[in-house]
């Protein structure tokens, strides 16, 4: 729970500029951008989210990294599970590019 | 080397490494305490035990949220949740921890409706679906995580939810810190700082470690070299006979937090006097409640909550371990009747709890791993 996800924002709703849909190695949600009010991050940019709220803004290098290490700590598929909401987030699957 | 290849700079680990033997001064011991969960896991994960030289031990610090939670709070938050017509929500983290009358997956087994979410959010947009219902979020976590469920707060209250409940179970590192710190048995020389807590609340809470206990503090990132890196700073400080908060994750953290997130903090919560943590007992201003303004979303004012203590198994010695005066395979239950499958204590339950990651990672292993080869 405590190990922040790393994920790419994919696009920014024009309705809620709050709201992003951001992709994390393949896997496509919602997150809030609330607390990044005062360094909004752009589509493209990578971050790293938190039950749901991006946190802080990383560079890719990091976001690999970061990827990695949960793999090797055995919390990725915890981390992609939480992720597709246990199901209570549409979160559909995309191949990875 | 196996691991090292897959990481970034691997001649530089080795180096780094190599510059913490040259450091430690052989004369003396060192006792470094990571304070954050995550670390720990890292720690164990990757060995970096076996690297450094046998004088400068890692004492696994309290910062598993739910590691600390006392058993009464989850025992009152699955009572409260007992009134019809109400969803008990939850991190996954929180499924499998045991309460009196047993964990919430065992309470969903005998009918509650027990739903995991992954987001304070998620827990709102759960009680927006079911109007008919009542959710009760079971909110836990340290100041990584307080900030989301007040933004969640916010948008209830703009949005005029009336069905989303908290229980709030935030808690605050520092005053964990200054407990651990002012127990008379405890020796301690450095602190790893915890890396993702910083990113909220910045360097500066820090400083009193510094300046009032003349301890070093370095923040830390998760990679084997962020860690190796901390301990080279706080070794540097210690030989030069300082005590600075310094960085080692600037990366990621800004030295001042991030000042939405608090300010979002600052608007919902406020201190509680005290609060019970396990293994540490009660400390003072360590945990959050909802301010007046968000009474109507307070689950601890509308619903009906015992105040329920319960103390800590007495065979278990997780307050013992988590103030690291015994390692977790020193405690009477440890591998026999406390086990991941099994946990009779909180240490055990979660990845990010020392004796959980001690009995993966030393204890078992099974899985075959890859470790650092100590420099020659």
């Amino acid at each position: 729970m405590c190990l922040a996800i790393p994920a790419k924002i994919i696009e920014i709703s024009t309705e809620n500029d709050n709201l992003a849909l951001v992709d994390v190695a393949g896997v496509r949600r919602h997150v809030d951008l609330g607390l990044l009010e005062d360094d909004r991050p752009k589509p493209g940019d990578w971050v790293l989210i938190h039950v749901g709220y991006a946190m802080t803004k990383i560079s890719e290098q990091d976001a690999t990294e970061q990827m990695r290490i949960l793999e090797m700590l055995g919390e990725s598929e915890a981390a992609m599970q939480e992720v597709r909401g246990y199901g209570s987030e549409n979160a559909e699957r995309k191949p990875v590019t | 080397m196996k691991y090292v290849d897959e990481f970034r700079s691997p001649e530089l680990i080795s180096k780094t490494a190599e510059e913490i033997r040259r450091l430690a001064d052989p004369n003396r011991r060192y006792r470094l305490m990571e304070i954050c969960g995550g670390h720990t896991h890292a720690i164990y994960r990757f060995g970096l035990g076996d690297v450094l030289p046998p004088n400068i031990e890692l004492i696994h610090g309290p910062g598993c949220p739910v590691c600390v939670l006392p058993m009464g709070r989850i025992d009152a938050g699955l009572a409260a949740a007992a009134r019809p017509g109400t969803i008990f929500a939850a991190f996954g983290d929180m499924m499998r921890v045991p309460g009196t009358q047993g964990s919430p997956l065992e309470h969903k087994a005998r009918g509650m409706d027990v739903r995991i979410v992954y987001s304070p959010s998620d827990a709102l947009k759960l009680a927006k679906a079911n109007p008919e219902k009542q959710v009760l979020f079971f909110a836990i976590g340290f100041e990584t995580t307080a900030p989301s469920t007040a933004l969640t707060l916010q948008h209830a209250k703009k949005e005029g939810v009336p069905n989303f409940f908290v229980f709030c179970n935030h808690i605050t590192i520092n005053p964990a810190i200054r407990a651990i710190l002012n127990s008379p048995d405890m020796r301690l020389d450095g602190f790893i700082g915890p890396g993702h807590v910083s990113t909220v609340i910045g360097c500066r809470p820090y400083e009193w470690i510094a300046k009032d206990q003349n301890k070093p503090i370095v923040v830390s990132g998760f990679e084997p070299l962020d860690l190796l890196q901390s301990i080279v700073m706080l070794l540097r400080q210690l030989r030069n006979g300082e005590a600075k908060v310094e960085n080692q994750y600037k990366r990621v953290v800004a030295w001042e937090g991030n000042k939405v997130a608090l300010r979002a903090m600052e608007d919902v919560f406020e201190l509680r006097p005290h609060f019970e943590w396990r293994g540490l007992g009660s400390i003072p201003e360590s945990a959050l409640r909802l301010r007046e303004k968000y009474a109507e979303w307070d689950a601890e004012l509308q619903f009906d909550i015992p105040g329920i203590r319960v103390t800590d198994p007495e065979a278990a010695q997780c307050g013992e371990v988590l103030r690291g005066i015994l390692k977790p395979a020193q405690c009477r239950l440890f591998g026999r009747e406390c086990t991941p499958e099994r946990p009779v204590g909180a240490l055990m339950v979660s990845s990010e709890g020392s004796c959980a990651a001690y009995y993966n990672y030393e204890h078992r292993k099974t899985a075959p791993l890859t470790t650092i080869e100590a420099p020659a």
